[in-house]
């Protein structure tokens, strides 16, 4: 870590809308896996079709053979309590697509999305090099975000999160009465099941590489972008 | 032999961050959710009011739950809660093959209705090929017949203040401190006047077996499975179900579960 930044290289790195967006995905995660986790151990068996094989078999996965299937340290609340997560579950699923919701409006309107997160021709010509200096634990603080940051983090905001929440939706006996397509656009309601436990593993597995990526290129300046919006950009930025 | 610095100091960082999410995991801080009389899960399950408002402000309220071909039926309907009820009058009609059995309609209905199964099947039925969904999970699918409760309450008639329909139960979930608990259950008026909500007495071709909710159990298919009360005693129309049960509309929904199943 450089000593001796003149504060010329603090810049202005997230709105507010971002930061409060960005917390509030955070922790509505967290929520969401912890309950959701909970609500699979209610019957830890995955499927592919419209319904779940006792007469046949369709299954993919089975957990827990042997008393729970997750453990009381990774669900919430810790015991086996499907009402709880389910009302922690829902609860949170609210709170990550009002989030997800306001933050896509601001962003499209301020133009964001467009100016900051949209890859460009010249993202994709850089993107080896990209990978490479990655690869070398360095962590370059631009003005901007770099090719993969606009991949990952557009991957997470344009395909896992409408995928969770399509995929928990398909779910839904009302909404399938409504919306038939959702369930068979998706493979059947045992096949969303299927899938959004997939996504929230690939959502989880981002989380992961998230925090290492966070705490390699500098936890403390990564956090104050996200908490006050400053941050502080390398020389020659 | 930057690597090999940044290294080192990630192992440590790595590990206080580890360190910190497994002490919060373990901790339970979020048990407190699991008391019902906890504020936080109070406030919590109003989301469940907001998902019945934007299912039944957003969507189409006649909709129609998905049904399915003959061909889909590839199990028999897996039985779940009370498969075998042991209490006494429902196991002397199950002894003369419920030829005694008569579902008493009343409550804020015009003219209460005593009904023999042969009445309700002389009654127009309607047959389905639906999805079970457990909140558990599963799914299975399966053919039901019955007579759609809308003819039955039409039958009867409703009085004004007919706001839910109260589906008493013969089987015993339950036996605590304060005596048995038998199942019951609420549904609006939206949903007990849709066309697929039955009282099914037949299922996959033959009469309702017991393990499935013989001689009568009530079909709502957009909802989930506990909704669908089993081994119907009796039916009250009401205006309010805060005075049944624990108040909350249902034997699950004392339990914690949401009142509007259909997520």
């Amino acid at each position: 870590m450089h000593l001796g930044y003149s504060n010329k290289r603090l810049i202005k790195r997230h709105t507010m809308t971002t930061r409060l967006a960005h917390w509030g995905w955070a922790i509505s995660l967290l929520f969401l896996l912890g309950s959701g986790l909970q609500i699979f151990n209610a019957h830890p068996v995955l499927y592919i079709g419209d319904q779940s094989g006792f007469g046949f078999d369709n299954a993919v996965l089975t957990l827990g053979t042997q008393g729970r299937a997750f453990p009381a340290w990774t669900t919430i609340p810790s015991g086996m309590d499907l009402a709880t997560g389910r009302i922690v579950h829902f609860f949170f699923a609210w709170v990550l697509v009002s989030a997800l919701f306001l933050w896509l409006v601001s962003a499209l309107v301020s133009g964001h999305l467009w100016r900051n997160l949209r890859p460009t021709a010249r993202d994709l010509q850089s993107l080896g090099t990209d990978i490479r200096t990655h690869a070398r634990f360095h962590f370059p603080h631009r003005r901007t975000y770099g090719p993969l940051q606009k991949l990952s983090y557009g991957a997470v905001l344009f395909a896992l999160f409408p995928l969770i929440v399509a995929t928990g939706l398909a779910m839904s006996p009302g909404m399938n009465a409504a919306a038939p397509w959702l369930p068979e656009l998706l493979g059947g309601r045992q096949t969303a099941r299927t899938l959004h436990f997939c996504v929230a593993a690939l959502l989880l597995g981002f989380f992961v590489l998230h925090i290492v990526m966070v705490v390699l290129a500098g936890p403390l300046n990564e956090l104050r972008a996200m908490v006050t919006g400053w941050y502080r950009i390398d020389e020659g930025e | 032999m930057c690597a090999t610095r940044i290294t080192r100091r990630t192992v440590l960082r790595l590990g206080g961050a580890g360190l910190a999410t497994a002490t919060l995991g373990g901790c339970k801080v979020f048990d407190r959710l699991a008391d019902p009389a906890d504020p936080l899960r109070h406030y919590m399950e109003r989301a469940n009011r907001l998902t019945m408002a934007a299912q039944r402000g957003l969507l189409d309220r006649e909709a129609m739950a998905q049904e399915f071909q003959w061909f889909d039926i590839r199990q028999p309907q897996r039985p779940n809660g009370v498969t075998d009820p042991q209490d006494s009058d429902y196991l002397a009609h199950v002894a003369t093959g419920f030829s005694g059995y008569r579902l008493s309609v009343s409550g804020l209905v015009k003219r209460p209705q005593t009904l023999s199964l042969a009445d309700l099947e002389a009654m127009p039925t309607r047959r389905q090929i639906t999805r079970h969904d457990c909140v558990e999970g599963w799914s299975c699918i399966a053919q039901w017949t019955g007579v759609p409760l809308s003819a039955v309450l039409d039958r009867a008639g409703l009085l004004p203040g007919a706001n839910f329909v109260l589906i008493r139960c013969f089987d015993t979930i339950e036996r605590s401190l304060s005596g048995a608990v038998k199942y019951y259950e609420t549904i609006d008026m939206v949903d007990a006047m849709h066309p697929q909500t039955i009282l099914a007495f037949g299922m996959n071709g033959s009469a309702l077996p017991v393990p499935n909710g013989a001689p009568l159990r009530l079909r709502v298919e957009r909802q989930l499975g506990y909704k669908m009360a089993k081994y119907i005693r009796a039916i009250e129309v009401v205006d309010s179900f805060a005075g049944v049960g624990g108040g909350r509309g249902g034997y699950w929904e004392d339990r914690g579960y949401a009142w509007y199943a259909g997520i």
